[in-house]
This record gives structure tokens, sequence and C-alpha cells, in this order.
């Protein structure tokens, strides 16, 4: 026979497979819909950097055949600003898990969406820290049994698309990983958008949570997804909280044009502020004014 | 390589230490900086704000110093020369992002201007004391490069030798100033571009299908791909094979970090820095380092005036440690004294490496300030008479 390729294999490690996740994990799925959507997208691969940090989600940089980063355990929004900030041409995918953005990086996430930093987060949320053995995260709804809750978690978990647009996205959605296509256009529509987008994928992780939850293998929860999202486009993010076993909303929530990034932010200002022609000539008010004259060299113009 | 003139402030200039690191860090090519303010090393970052926009570059103050440390190694990744700074309380929540640099091999630069803890300790008053951090504050088995400035001459100077280093070496350095030689402003000599030498970013020239982004050189560095080039490189601070994938097992675990120590030990002898005086006849060796180097010599030109043959020797790289040096000089002299601003760390390896040839004499101190001369001189006097040689 012949050697049949998967369409989507020029995204692929293919010397990376087998992957490590369990049968009936949802972040295979949620890989396959960011590849659909990258194809879509029409970005050149040398255009595209993917950044991860850790967990069962972090290990999708390991998988995509494009330069990409795992970096460390909920430090991959920070990261991802650095590069972004350098090279800025390329676009910057940070793709990880809801312990990682949401707990240990929360702070990075709501600092990156206030700037408006240009990038795009894909959190795969499957409730929980499954790498470590399925712990409480920040995103665990109310009565979970977890790891470190073993007769059921009782903090109020964070609705991610509210944080999400508290802190300033200017794309937020949620689909989840039964929701194929509406996640593949979410991703493609955050990937095209500029200034810091977000797709939440509400995943299963029937190894850990599910299995701890009684709610049945990955086919279950499908099944449970499709009877119990609720469609509502345009809702409102405050009405985006997950109950255990309740129904819950999914669609598109925020979708906002024009909003400065930080780049174009910090461009206007200083073009602005130094009204410069051949260079910053004078930058007002402050203690350091640079006249760049002789070939970028500021002697003796500085407030030693 | 010479310096690209745009960041080079060419001319003399009365600057303290933390605004004469900044300019070093210009000169050396750095563009992007990462950091959050902290004293005694807000300066540093707060003329490069300044400094950049005419320079052409970024600086970004991040939310806390756990982003700044990682930030900036996005930055590098992406082409730039990047480093950060901060203090005692930073530098802790840095220590991930270290070994990230380290296991990653990612060529930048720590500055770390001391002051007195633990905890809060003295945010405006100098110590020493993060000397063991910085060699082994993060998890793991690792080698690190240190660099010690006493002067603001030497925040300028040194700078350029840290980026360069890191380049070379490809792994982090950091810089220890304190909050003494931080703060002091004094007469600095930037020279022109074309005097200032520049070890480039080096990008392999391999095609995508021949590069492994771990693959060794014959100095035990990998060459770094351009991003954005068709590499599709993996980068993970997982164990990783030559490829750079994750590769968790005792063979690559064994492989992996061995090269990391050895392609800083293996070459100590381009790293190590070590300003000496007066070491040939001397019965007394004072070794000290940063701001505790200028108040020893006083010491020491006191304790020649009482007819004491005392030399000195000045670590301006701490880490790795000049072991051979000190093996050597603690056969010739009957004591080594070790005046330090903490409760003596950087002693603990002078003892190590004399492995018993001469004593070595303690001379701590817990920050705050600096040492009275006399203590030294007292720690001097001690050794010239009692001493094993
Ligand atoms: C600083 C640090 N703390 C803790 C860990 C251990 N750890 C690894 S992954 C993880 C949680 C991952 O959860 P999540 O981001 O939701 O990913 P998932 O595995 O659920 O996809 C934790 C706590 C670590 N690697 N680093
Ligand atoms: S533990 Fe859970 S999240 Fe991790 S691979 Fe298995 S099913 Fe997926
Ligand atoms: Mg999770």
């Amino acid at each position: 026979m012949e050697n049949v390729k998967h369409p989507l294999s020029k995204y692929l490690r293919e010397d990376r497979m087998p992957h490590m996740w369990c049968p009936g994990c949802g972040i295979g799925t949620a890989m396959n819909a960011f590849m659909h959507a990258l194809e879509k997208s029409g970005l050149e691969k040398n255009d595209i950097a993917v950044v991860s940090g850790i967990g069962c989600t972090g290990r999708v940089a390991g998988y995509v055949d494009l330069d990409s980063f795992h970096t460390t355990h909920g430090r991959a929004i920070p990261f991802a600003e650095g590069l972004k900030a350098t090279k800025p041409d390329t676009k910057v995918i940070v793709i990880s898990g809801d312990g990682d953005l949401m707990s240990i990086g929360g702070n990075h996430f709501i600092h990156a969406g206030r700037k408006n930093m240009d990038l795009t987060v894909i959190c795969v949320n499957n409730l929980n820290y499954a790498m470590t053995g399925g712990q409480v995260s920040a995103t665990t709804p109310v009565r979970s049994i977890t790891a470190t809750a073993p007769h059921g978690s009782f903090t109020t978990p964070f609705s991610l698309p509210f944080l999400a647009e508290a802190s300033g996205a200017v794309y937020v959605a949620r689909w989840t990983v039964f929701h194929i296509r509406e996640l593949q256009k979410a991703m493609l529509e955050a990937i095209n958008k500029k200034g810091f987008s977000f797709v939440e994928v509400i995943s299963p992780c029937p190894t850990l949570y599910e299995r701890r939850n009684k709610m049945g293998d990955g086919l279950a929860r499908m099944k449970f997804y499709k009877e119990n999202s609720i469609v509502k486009n345009g809702a409102d993010t405050k009405e985006t909280n997950i109950e255990i076993n309740k129904p819950f909303v999914v669609g598109k929530f925020i979708d906002i044009e024009g909003k400065p990034t930080y780049l174009e932010s910090m461009n206007k200002y200083y073009d602005e502020t130094f009204q410069c022609q051949l260079g910053y000539k004078t930058y007002k008010g402050t203690r350091y004014s640079c006249n760049i004259s002789d070939g970028g060299v500021s002697e003796g113009c500085m407030d030693d | 390589m010479k310096a690209d003139p745009k960041g080079v402030m060419t001319g003399t200039h009365y600057l303290d230490g933390d605004h004469a690191a900044c300019e070093g860090a210009l000169a050396a090519g750095c563009r992007y900086v990462a950091g959050y303010p902290i004293t005694p090393s807000t300066e540093v970052v707060e003329r490069f704000a300044g400094r950049i926009p005419c320079v052409g570059g970024i600086f970004m103050q991040m939310e806390d110093e756990i982003a700044s440390s990682i930030a900036i190694q996005g930055a590098v990744w992406a082409g730039a020369k990047a480093m950060t700074v901060t203090s005692g309380p930073g530098f802790s929540l840095m220590m991930e992002h270290i070994g990230l640099a380290i296991m990653t091999e990612v060529p930048c630069v720590f500055i770390n201007v001391q002051r007195g803890g633990p905890s809060t300790g003295l945010p405006t008053l100098p110590a020493q004391s993060d000397m063991m951090q910085a060699r082994w504050g993060s998890h793991g088995d690792y080698e690190v490069i240190a660099l010690c400035p006493n002067s603001p001459q030497e925040c300028f100077d040194l700078m350029i030798t840290a980026f360069n280093m890191s380049e070379r070496f490809r792994t982090p350095v950091m810089v220890m100033m304190d909050e003494c030689v931080g703060h002091m402003t004094e007469r600095v000599v930037i020279p022109k571009a074309e005097e200032i030498e520049i070890v480039p970013r080096k990008y392999t020239k391999k095609t995508p299908a021949e590069y492994k982004a771990y693959l060794p050189n014959d100095n035990l560095v990998p060459e770094m791909a351009e991003m954005g080039k068709g590499y599709n490189f993996h980068i993970t601070g997982l164990t990783h094979d030559e490829k750079g994938y994750p590769a968790m097992n005792e063979e690559s675990q064994k492989k992996l970090v061995s090269r990391l120590i050895n392609k800083i030990q293996n070459y100590k002898k381009e790293i190590i820095l070590i300003e000496k005086d007066g070491l040939d006849n001397a019965d007394v060796a004072v070794l000290s380092y940063g701001i505790t180097s200028r108040v020893a010599e006083k010491a020491i030109i006191d304790a020649k005036a009482k007819g004491i043959k005392v030399g000195k020797a000045r670590l301006k790289t701490v880490w790795p440690f000049a072991d051979e040096f000190i093996l050597e000089l603690s056969k010739k002299v009957k004591a080594i004294v070790v005046p330090e601003l903490n409760a003596g760390q950087v002693v603990r390896e002078v003892e190590r490496a004399a492995k018993g040839n001469c004593e070595v004499i303690s001379v701590p101190h817990l920050g705050g300030g600096v040492h009275r001369p006399e203590v030294i001189l007292d720690a001097i006097v001690k050794g010239a008479q009692g001493g094993k040689r």
C-alpha cells in the first residue's frame, strides 16, 4: 500500500510519535484542531512559534514540528512575551494547561492581557493538574474529587472567559473537544487576531478527573459535552461559571477590533514623545536626553 | 566583532556602578532587558529604560522577577542579547530560570546588586551574601560563571566580559555586584566602539536536515539555530538528547549534565580572571572580591608598613572557582586571609582548594556596612605570626 500521510503531518514531529497522552484524553483533539487552524491560517511554518509550560498539555510544544519551546511550569506567557517583543513578525502561540496558565501562571496571564501583548493563548482546561496525578487547580469545580481534595473541592474556581475579558483580552472563546469545527474556527480567529486572544478548550482527563468523579470514559464525557453545552455566542462572561455535572455556556464571547497592542502602544508613544526624524532626537521629560547626531553615539548628553 | 556604536557612550563619565553596568550592557550589544524594580539595583534598568529608545531595543517592566528571568530567554531565542537585573529577594525568585538557562543553554546575563539578607533584610545596605546562591541556588548539578566587579569602571568592563562569555559558553553569566559598588560614583572611561571586542551570536551554518539542536561542537558547546529559518527546533528544560527531544533516563542525564559541567570546567583558564599583586614573596595573601577588596587594600598598606610580607589576590571571576590558583598559592604562603560581607561563603572554597597547606583565616562581616580595615589587618598579623608553611 502507498504510504498515506496525514494531511496535517507537516505540523507534526512524526519521529516523536506515539505521543504520551492516555486513551480518551482531549489534548490530542485540541492539538488536531490547532493544526487545522494553522493550515487554514495560511501562515508559513517559519512564521510560527509555539510555547508551552509544564503539564500533559505542555507536551504539545514537543509534538509540533515548529520552533517550539517547552519552558517552566506557569511561565510560558512571559517567555512568549520576550520572544514576541524581539521578533514581532512571528506569530507566537502559547498552549498549556489550566494549572499552568491559570494557577501558578495566573499573574502572568492577567498582565499579558492588561498590556495587550500580541499573543494567542490556548488553554486546555481539564479541570485539574493531570500531569502530577490529578490535584485541584484554579478551575476545578466545587465538589469535585481530586487527589488533594479527596473529600471534594470547596474553593471557587476561576471562570476563564470572565478572567480573560477582565484582563483585557480582545478575543475570548470557549468550546469543548466535542465542538471540533467551532474549536478550529475559534483557534483560527484567535490566531488571526492582533492582540491578546484567548481560547479555552474544555477537555476530559478520563484517567484522573473523570475517573475520580465517576463520569465515565472519554466517550461518555463527549456525550456529556454534547448534551450540556449551551451555545451562546456573545454571552456575558459572568455567566460562564462551570459547576460540576451542570450545563455550561460555550461560544465566542469577546471579539474586539482596534485596541493597540503593547508594541504598537510603545512605538506610537515613543514616536510622539521623541518627535524624531533621524532617530530619537529629544526625549523630553526625563533625565536622559539623547542626541543622536554622530552615528548614534550620545556622547556628553547624559545627565550622569 | 567590534561593538555596535549605537550602544557605546564613548567618553569620560562620572557614573555610579549601576549606571556603568547599564552602559556596559549597551556597549556589549544588549538590546532587551526585562526587570522588576528592587533596591539597590533599580538604577540599572532605569537607565536602560531611558537609553534604549535612542539605541533601538526594548525594556519591559514585568509583573515580577520570575517573569523577567524567563522573558529574557524568549528574547534570546528570538535573536536579542538580553539581561535581567535584580537584588536578593528577586534573585531568589529567579532561581528556577537560571536552571532553565543552564539546561537549555541560553546565553544571557543576570545582574545581582547584593544587599543584606535573609528575606527583605537590608534593602539599601551592602552585602556579599548571595555568592553561594549564585553558585548553587537553582536545583540540580551545574556550573555557572559569576563575575564580581569592584568599581564602576569594572562594572562597565565586566558587563562586556559577561555578555561575551555568555555567548562563548552558551550559558547564563551572573554579575555579582553589591550595594556599595552599585552606588559609588567614580570616573568611568568608555572606549570607542571599535576598541570594544564583542563575541557575536553564532548561528549554525548547517542545513535543517543536518542540524541537531544539542549536538556539541569540539568545545562541548552546541550551535544555536536561528528562529524562523526552517530548523523547527525544540527546546525543553527536561533532560534531552542531541536532537533536543526529552530523553529521561540515566544515560541521557549523565551525558547532558556532565557536558554542561565540563563545557565550563574544561575551559576555566579562559574564564578565571584574578588580579594579583605582591604574591611572589608573600607570607600572607589577602583574597577578596567586590567592594571588600577596596577595604582590604587599606589593610594591606598598613600591614606592609608593619613590615609584613603581604600580597593580594582579587577574584574578578568567583565561579567557576580558581581551585588550581589557590592550591599553588597555599603552598607558598603561611596564611590566606579571606574577608567577605557574609558569614563566610567563598572562604569554604578557599579551605577546600588549599587542602590544608596553609592556614585559611575567615574575616566575616554580616553586611549593612563594610569591614573596618583594622579587622582585616588583625587577621593579616595573625596569619603572619602563626600560620603554617
Ligand atoms: C515549579 C513547579 N511546580 C510544580 C511542578 C509540578 N507540576 C508539573 S505539571 C503540574 C500541573 C499541570 O497542570 P495543568 O497545567 O493543568 O496541565 P495538565 O497536566 O492538566 O494538562 C505541576 C503542578 C513543576 N513542574 N514545577
Ligand atoms: S493524565 Fe489526563 S490529561 Fe494527562 S494524558 Fe492522561 S487523560 Fe490526558
Ligand atoms: Mg489541567
